[in-house]
């Protein structure tokens, strides 16, 4: 398969002896938007974590099982290059306080001690932010600290960030969770564009969303994953009761 | 018509009592205030004493007290300036020591071992060197730390009279470690970790985030911290005037003998045999208040900036 970018070979991840996320066998295409939606607690952030190794960083978790990026086991490389390698945006929008606008594009260089050129630092920051679709909005004041932006304008920032760094794929924890419905549809609106040049995988607790934005959805309960399939086929034809119910609201 | 349906309330007669009752409530904020309030006026007048009392000695030296090199209750001759000296130099030493240890302990019990019986022991351990009566630490000084340092002078060629302002900055870095690693356990606790999280999701390793983040974000708060156990070493008496040797003379090295403000008030009061002597000792005092309430408040306004953002 070349055409694909991630795949999840038997993979589960464990909080000390809690099972979260049971056998998982996954596969993800390139440019495609990834819908993961299921009820709280199904395990669908800890796989979400489970991809860039974020999972780990809490004591006692661990996992078992293969998570390939085009082919190569993310478990059997270094962490730290897993990480950088691949683009994350958090539920609550983090940009770094203490930064610029301009420093937290960069951020991924400065953290790793990358030295980047000043010309090449600024079109790194105008295309990121081009692509973030915050550009117009910042572009006068891109040495102010990030924390004067609104929510939604944060979240976009994070999301530029992630994109300096130059990542086929992208991870997205419930990234609007924590937005007002304006902030969401900028947000989701960006998701359309960065399609073209991005994998993305979002993870949601709103089904209207997953409807709106994703090629395909992955339905995740109780740790396992249920059903895996086009978005559409998913929500007018699911072929799981669990989904049925999930979609037709009978649990959530 | 608006009455009252439990029997139990009805039978109560402390309800038609209601303006007593109201009494007691405004006596008993009345006694809060009352005995909050007495606290602030003992301080204060602590304060109205010291400048009473030490009026005869501004009035015969004037602000050249400060700077006065001879410190001669003999020929009536009083400067401060060897004790001021003698206090901020023990105390920024002391405070230079210090500061590496309490950002280690910080970050480590912070960020690296924040939960759990070791950094439970650790933290309480440390907490209670601050609660070790100073006087111990006197003699432990006296046993353990001298003859270290004598060796130490030997070394470079000193006299190796073992007290002095060294071995006074030593004991004061130890006593005053914990002030600035406990607020710093805290601070770096309270880094939120959607902010760490953000730096490892970039490839940041645990050094870089620590490096990046979370000092950035605690750094006026950790200064804060280094400024209240300043604040603590400027104090501190006795532990002090067991290992600086007492001696009158401006400190010329870290190994030559001196004296601080509060030793030489804690050595000489029961000395002072007449008026300006004593004025002047207690003016000393005055000083060594002035110093410290400013390294406070200095800290404290620190504090109250950080925990607001």
């Amino acid at each position: 398969m070349e055409n694909t970018i991630v795949k999840a070979e038997n993979y589960n991840s464990y909080f000390g002896d809690n099972h979260v996320v049971k056998d998982v066998n996954i596969s993800i295409n390139k440019h495609e938007v990834i819908a993961v939606m299921g009820p709280s607690g199904c395990g669908k952030t800890t796989f979400l974590r489970g991809i860039n190794r974020m999972h780990e960083l809490i004591p006692g978790a661990t996992s078992t099982g293969k998570i390939l990026l085009d082919g190569e086991n993310v478990y059997d490389m270094n962490a730290i290059y897993v990480r950088a390698k691949i683009g994350m945006v958090f539920q609550r929008p983090n940009p770094f306080p203490n930064l610029s606008i301009y420093e937290n594009v960069v951020a991924g260089y400065l953290l790793n001690g990358i030295k980047v050129s000043k010309a090449d630092k600024d079109v790194i920051v105008e295309k990121s932010l081009t692509s973030a679709a915050l550009w117009k909005e910042v572009k006068d004041s891109l040495h102010k600290k990030g924390t004067f932006l609104s929510g939604g304008q944060q979240q976009r920032l994070c999301i530029a960030r992630a994109i300096a760094m130059q990542p086929e794929l992208i991870l997205f924890d419930e990234p609007t969770s924590a937005l007002d419905p304006i902030s969401t549809s900028s947000v989701e609106a960006l998701f359309h564009e960065l399609k073209a040049n991005y994998t993305l995988i979002i993870v949601t607790h709103n089904m209207q969303q997953a409807a709106r934005v994703s090629d395909r959805t992955a339905f995740f309960y109780m740790g396992e994953l249920v059903e895996f399939d086009d978005t559409k086929q998913m929500f007018t034809n699911p072929s799981d009761q669990r989904t049925q119910n999930y979609i037709t609201g009978r649990f959530s | 018509m608006f009455c009252i349906r439990n029997p139990k309330f009805v039978e109560n007669k402390r309800l038609q009592l209601s303006n007593s009752q109201l009494k007691w409530e405004v006596l008993f904020k009345r006694i809060l205030i009352a005995m909050s309030i007495l606290l602030v006026l003992i301080i204060l007048g602590v304060l109205t004493t010291l400048i009473i009392e030490s009026m005869p000695s501004i009035k015969a030296l004037g602000v050249g007290y400060l700077w006065g090199k001879v410190w001669d209750p003999v020929q009536n001759i009083y400067g401060a300036y060897p004790f001021l000296i003698g206090t901020l130099l023990t105390s920024f030493i002391a405070l230079i020591i210090s500061v590496p240890f309490s950002y280690a302990i910080a970050i480590y019990l912070g960020e690296y071992n924040p939960k759990g019986w070791l950094s439970d022991l650790l933290k309480n351990t440390i907490e209670l060197i601050a609660a070790v009566p100073s006087i111990i630490y006197g003699f432990w000084g006296l046993f353990v730390l001298i003859p270290l340092v004598r060796e130490l002078e030997i070394k470079f060629h000193v006299l190796p009279y073992g007290y002095g302002i060294l071995t006074a900055s030593l004991i004061l870095a130890i006593m005053i470690i914990p002030y600035g690693a406990s607020l710093g356990i805290s601070l770096i606790r309270m880094v939120p970790s959607p902010l760490k999280e953000g730096a490892y999701a970039l490839g940041a390793t645990r050094f870089e985030v620590i490096r990046s983040v979370i000092m950035p974000y605690t750094r006026s708060g950790l200064f804060a911290g280094v400024l209240l156990s300043l604040g603590r070493a400027l104090g501190e008496t006795m532990a002090v005037t067991m290992l600086i040797g007492n001696t009158t003379t401006i400190p010329t090295s870290i190994f030559a003998t001196g004296n601080t403000m509060a030793s030489v008030i804690a050595n000489e009061f029961t000395e002072a045999d007449h008026t300006e002597y004593l004025s002047a000792l207690i003016e000393l005092g005055l000083v060594l208040f002035f110093v410290t309430v400013v390294i406070n408040l200095i800290g404290k306004r620190i504090i109250t900036r950080f925990t607001n953002n």
